[in-house]
């Protein structure tokens, strides 16, 4: 281990904030992340202790607006949708594709300083005293009534949409022009179909979004009544634009996730994804269609019938290619030589959780049922079994499988699984009481509530404290593995991607050569030349 | 870098950096065209809502004045086009030129629309700050100038980043130009094509409603 890695090349504060390294800006990207995740945690601490019992006894109705709005505004804009792709997408995209950055390594620098300017202002909103609209900044209320920092908020968010946008043309001109000789569209790992995904959704939908958040910011700003119905504007359309971002920004919090479990699954079967074309189609179709089914979001708000109708089928539509991802996952653990290990049970947690969040969808997804269940903590329930229980086991499974890879260094197994296995369990019991209160018709956002809703509230809260202590170990055993680790070999789980071919971690430019690739993804099975192992 | 060669270590030579910047602007362009058509979608929703009303506002507009920035704008996007197709180290000083006259056109259009908004502001039609506007169509032409007003100035700060753009390739065929400058000034000519077009479809918005009724 002579050689320089990517980590030792320099070891000035300098070469880290002025890198234009797509490895070093991954890691920018995850410390800041780590900071967000637990910023938003603290919120939703806060939320799940004053659940815990019926009456109003840690905060009032008002801080408990501001606390609820904050978990969503953090954990939605500065950490899920960064997550998986700003931290391993930057830095497993290059590697993948054999190339040596990504196309643009200045602009990926930009959209870091870019995201951490959104990420200041909307944490002056927060600590200047809050927001209290939720994270949907729905007017009227936002542009007349309330009385906190809407404005800034939005400008966070707003800047925050710029770092978003950055990092999916980076990604979508990466892909098309970077590939490693003889690496053809159907030979890249399926975790780039879904980066490439997602990426086409960042660059079309958050546009939207900042025109929708500066019309919104002008009507507060000026007092001129853009959604305003009194002086004929409409309120429905702030909904409609909003929506219009904000439903593909939902496959922009599990798409990457998606593609985090197909390396997995294959990995640990050691086997071939199952139906590989229809997995890497899926993610487009999931792209595509995700941008026809924003009305679901509004089926009570009065938008007509026929409209509504239209949004509850292409909402069962979209199901279907998560559907097909899903039995395709199971096909590939089929007669596979199956191992347990930590990055493995995370993609069976996400398997097994990503189902029932799409389940409950699919509830909603009817026009009938979605009346009923409309703003009740049935929907709490679903998107976090998508978002939190989806997206984020799979960034921790995703971070774990990489983990060598990027640090050089193996974690202890047995805590990784430790956790993994908590994670699951707390998960589960934090949120399944959830549906329970939901299907019973207990409504979100309220910091009181009945008497006989309290059972499920107690076990929900009682799954968030075991939650909340299964997030902090990675912190503990991953951080300490990060110093004090064993050295890891280039390949520690023998795996046939290119990311697996270069040293671990990586020299500054990735590939001593370039690599050529010459044949399709997931080759389990036949011995693929390896280079010789690290001893 | 491992090696001293011409371009950044993740390009293979110099026309793959070239093409891959120029997908890196069409991609661009991409999300810019969703931006404007979030706004567009919500004029015209409300331009459906308040037919009567769009039409009474945009007959306030000045149509002589967007008429002529729309001349101004082709002008310019002509000369900017005319620098890409003749571009060469040995032209290097029409190729300037023509970029600085591009510019200029681009703050003559600027300055146009600062008189434009200041007619708009002594009539009283500057919603949020002095609108009054009498009669039963008040609502559809106070939203017809919120957009007017939003839409422009987006419009306008594209124009401003544009003019920034062209100046700074002017300085740069002045000082040094060669070959490897051809990519940047195409990638800006996109840019500044793109905002030419934003503001065909904004004029005809905003301009044309109901001239032919009264």
């Amino acid at each position: 281990m002579s050689e320089k890695n990517y980590l030792t090349t320099d070891f000035t504060l300098r070469s880290w904030f002025l890198t234009t390294d797509h490895k070093r800006i991954a890691i920018l990207y995850f410390a800041s992340l780590i900071f967000f995740f637990f910023v938003g945690g603290a919120a939703a601490t806060a939320i799940r202790i004053e659940l815990a019992t019926p009456q109003a006894d840690l905060v009032s109705s008002d801080v408990y607006n501001r606390l609820f709005t904050m978990h969503g505004i953090i954990m939605v804009w500065f950490f899920l949708i960064p997550s998986i792709p700003n931290t391993l997408g930057n830095f497993i995209v290059p590697l993948m594709i054999g190339a040596r950055d990504l196309a643009f390594p200045r602009l990926n620098l930009m959209s870091w300083y870019v995201f951490m300017l959104g990420g200041c202002v909307t944490l002056f909103a927060i600590l200047a005293g809050g927001i209290d609209t939720g994270w949907t900044f729905y007017t009227p209320f936002s542009t007349l009534y309330s009385n906190s920092y809407v404005i800034v908020a939005a400008a966070g968010v707003f800047i925050a949409g710029f770092s978003s946008i950055l990092t999916g043309l980076n990604f979508i001109v990466t892909i098309h022009r970077l590939r490693a000789p003889g690496l053809t569209w159907y030979r890249l790992p399926l975790f780039l179909w879904s980066l490439y995904a997602t990426s086409v959704i960042l660059v079309l939908a958050t546009p939207v979004l900042a025109i929708t958040l500066l019309l919104m910011a002008t009507e507060r700003f000026f007092g001129v009544g853009i959604f305003d119905p009194r002086i004929g504007g409409d309120p429905l359309l702030f909904q409609h634009l909003f929506w219009f971002y904000s439903h593909p920004a939902v496959y922009i919090m599990i798409l990457p996730g998606m593609g985090v479990i197909n390396e997995l699954v294959s990995c640990f079967s050691r086997k071939e994804v199952f139906g590989y074309k229809f997995v890497a189609w899926c993610s487009l179709a999931i792209a595509a269609v995700g941008f026809l089914v924003w009305g679901h979001h509004m089926f009570v708000s009065g938008q007509s019938l026929v409209a509504s109708l239209v949004f509850s089928f292409m909402s069962f539509i979209v199901a279907v290619p998560s559907a097909i991802k899903v039995f395709n996952w199971t096909a590939t653990l089929h007669k596979g030589s199956i191992h347990f290990d930590a990055p493995m049970l995370y993609a069976l947690a996400f398997i097994g959780l990503f189902t029932i969040g799409g389940l409950t969808g699919l509830f909603l997804a009817c026009l009938a049922y979605d009346v009923h269940a409309t703003d009740t903590y049935f929907v709490v329930a679903h998107f976090h079994y998508i978002m939190v229980g989806g997206m984020v086991t799979a960034y921790f499974g995703g971070l774990h499988y990489w983990w060598p890879k990027i640090t050089g260094r193996l974690y202890s197994e047995y805590w990784a699984r430790t956790a993994a296995v908590l994670i699951f369990f707390g998960f589960n019991l934090t949120f399944f009481p959830q549906i329970i209160l939901g299907a019973e018709g207990m409504p979100r956002r309220y910091h009181v509530y009945p008497p006989e809703f309290q059972v499920w509230n107690v076990l929900s809260s009682g799954g968030a404290a075991i939650l909340a202590v299964a997030y902090l170990m990675p912190l503990f055993y991953l951080g300490y593995s990060a110093f004090f680790g064993k050295r890891a070999p280039a390949n520690p789980w023998d795996a046939p991607g290119l990311e697996w071919q270069t040293s671990s971690p990586p020299p500054e430019f990735n590939f001593e050569t370039q690599p050529v690739v010459t044949r399709e993804p997931y080759q389990y099975n036949e011995r693929f030349e390896a280079e010789p192992q690290n001893a | 870098m491992p090696e001293s060669s011409a371009v950044a270590p993740q390009y293979a030579s110099i026309p793959h950096r070239d093409h891959t910047a120029e997908l890196g602007m069409w991609v661009f362009i991409a999300t810019e065209v969703l931006l404007f058509g979030g706004l567009i979608l919500a004029y015209l929703v409300y331009r459906h809502a308040f037919p009567q009303g769009f039409a009474a506002g945009s007959r306030h507009t000045e149509i002589v004045i967007g008429t002529a920035n729309t001349a101004v704008l082709l002008t310019s996007s002509f000369l900017v086009a005319w620098a890409v197709e003749i571009f060469s180290p040995a032209t290097s000083k029409i190729v300037t030129w023509l970029l600085v006259g591009a510019a200029c056109l681009g703050l003559v259009f600027i300055a146009l629309k600062a008189l434009e908004y200041s007619g708009e502001y002594d009539e009283h039609l500057v919603p949020g700050i002095n609108f009054q506007f009498a009669g039963p169509k008040a609502n559809g032409v106070q939203l017809f100038f919120i957009f007017y007003f939003i839409a422009t100035a987006i419009h306008a700060l594209h124009m401003l980043i544009g003019i920034g753009l062209l100046i700074t390739l002017a300085i740069i065929c002045r000082r040094a130009s060669t070959k490897r400058h051809h990519t940047a000034l195409h990638s800006a000519a996109l840019y500044w094509h793109f905002v030419d077009v934003v503001w065909i479809f904004l004029f005809a918005l905003i301009y044309l409603p109901g001239r032919s009724t009264s």
